[in-house]
């Protein structure tokens, strides 16, 4: 009897912490599997159509590189009650708060762009005009966020965040060789050595992983979403269940190129998509599904992060939570930025391809201050008390983040120069 | 329009205000990292310039 009243309250516990994660599960999930955005998807396709399986060991490593720099934006968030916006002015004074508010509003809307490239490119497949996506997503983007609750708008991006797991089942159906994935894939090696080309790939990598924004949509959505410090640990769960997920879908979208593509040279995932669709109809057509919700997601998220953060320094209300008449410039920078950027691309002969790039020589000049902020943020024991960083969270946070800097400069730099490696 | 414009003056001014001093402690640590910082950005922004203007020589 002892034993089965022991085991009842066991699974009650368990039954609670499941439901208790339920409310606070969100933001840490959006965030990392918006980060797989339409760019991700096609530095995942090329990276498996180039080098197969061989890298996938290194993106596994970018797990917790993912988590140990999100989860100081979940207690800083929690902590404070500010966005990272915000949080750089208080710390660091205007000059370089407005630094970062306008380099992020640069690089989003450059970024939102992107983002509707893949959205049309991917649609454009199915024979939908470019004209008609940019319309229906404006209008989709719209009703979600006009509800007037943060909690639904959640649940609905959580909603799309699961239709990107449609690349494991077209994983499967390329009957890809376990073996060739375990060997090939699991035991750190660089195919065909060391060179330039697989630098600028695992760097490509490490950028589509961490990116300026995400870090100004995690804290925001923390602060509106309410949580408190009681609920760090669990925000904690929930970012390294996010970080998890995005890389296992890199994985299997690596899987899939890997095994169909190797050896064809990917330009976009679109692309990608056409290709795959022509041997394995119903793979690609996934991909493309993919490929625009990836977009869908990264569009929701970045025009998200700058409207929360110009709310944040100009005193403007900026919640989910308020409906368009209490917070008219929340919404209107929202939907400006939308609009706008999704214009461009129905632009003819728009620098589309110049667009794309630019995206990532300027996250390198937005990406390092905003670590380092977060990371001297994280130390100021005065607003941060328990909650700061230990020695060992600095020494792990401090490391990634001296390493992401490395790489993410020279990522930009072999952008503006692309002979320099090689 | 002027209007809007000396609205949108005046609130640049109040943020610049409410911002004026740094909260954060400014330890020997901070210090450098900012320096370090303005540095590596006045670099990158001279890799930008210098990118740009061999563009348009050539």
């Amino acid at each position: 009897m002892n034993i089965f009243a022991k085991l009842y309250y066991r699974l009650r516990k368990a039954a609670k912490a499941v439901q208790l994660y339920l409310v606070i599960a969100g933001p840490g999930i959006v965030v990392m599997v918006a980060d797989n955005d339409a760019g991700g998807i096609t530095t995942y396709a090329a990276t498996g159509a180039k080098y197969g399986y061989n890298l996938i060991w290194f993106l596994l490593l970018l797990i917790p590189v993912a988590y140990y720099v999100q989860e100081m934006t979940v207690r800083l968030g929690a902590v404070t009650k500010r966005g990272h916006a915000e949080a750089i002015f208080t710390g660091f004074g205007a000059f370089w708060g407005w630094f970062s508010l306008i380099d992020l509003m640069i690089l989003d809307w450059l970024t939102l762009v992107t983002e509707f490239i893949g959205m049309t490119s991917a649609l454009e497949i199915f024979g939908i005009p470019a004209w008609l996506t940019y319309v229906a997503v404006v209008l989709l983007l719209g009703t979600i966020v006009l509800n007037g609750r943060y909690w639904t708008w959640e649940k609905i991006a959580l909603l799309f965040c699961a239709l990107n797991l449609v690349y494991i089942p077209g994983a499967f159906m390329v009957h890809p060789s376990v073996q060739d994935i375990v060997r090939q894939g699991l035991v750190p090696n660089f195919a065909g050595g060391f060179d330039g080309q697989l630098f600028f790939f695992l760097m490509a990598n490490i950028g589509t992983t961490i990116a300026p924004w995400m870090l100004f949509f995690q804290q925001s959505a923390v602060v509106d979403k309410g949580l408190l410090e009681k609920d760090i640990p669990w925000g904690k769960f929930d970012t390294w269940l996010g970080s998890v997920l995005t890389v296992v879908v890199a994985v299997f979208i690596v899987v899939v190129t890997g095994t169909v593509l190797r050896g064809v040279d990917i330009d976009s995932a679109a692309q990608a998509s056409a290709q795959l669709q022509e041997t394995h109809h119903w793979v690609g057509t996934f991909m493309a599904i993919g490929l625009f919700d990836a977009g869908l997601l990264g569009a929701i998220c970045i025009s998200l992060a700058s409207s929360w953060a110009f709310g944040e320094i100009f005193g403007w209300a900026h919640s989910l939570n308020t409906n368009i008449k209490e917070a008219p410039w929340f919404y209107a920078s929202y939907f400006l930025a939308l609009v706008s950027a999704g214009a461009v691309v129905l632009i003819p002969g728009a620098p589309l391809v110049l667009i794309t790039l630019f995206v990532q020589v300027i996250a390198v000049t937005l990406l390092p201050a905003a670590l380092v902020f977060l990371i001297l943020l994280l130390n100021d024991r005065q607003n941060m008390g328990d909650y700061a960083n230990t020695p060992l969270q600095n020494a792990i946070g401090g490391t990634i983040v001296l390493l992401i800097i490395i790489l993410s400069t020279l990522y930009g730099v072999s952008v503006l120069f692309p002979n320099l490696f090689g | 329009m002027y209007r809007g414009v000396s609205r949108l003056a005046r609130k640049f001014r109040a943020i610049n205000a409410r911002y004026h001093r740094p909260q954060i402690g400014m330890s020997p640590a901070v210090r450098v990292s900012l320096m370090v910082l303005r540095v590596y950005l006045l670099l990158l922004v001279a890799l930008m310039l210098y990118k740009f203007v061999s563009l348009l020589g050539s």
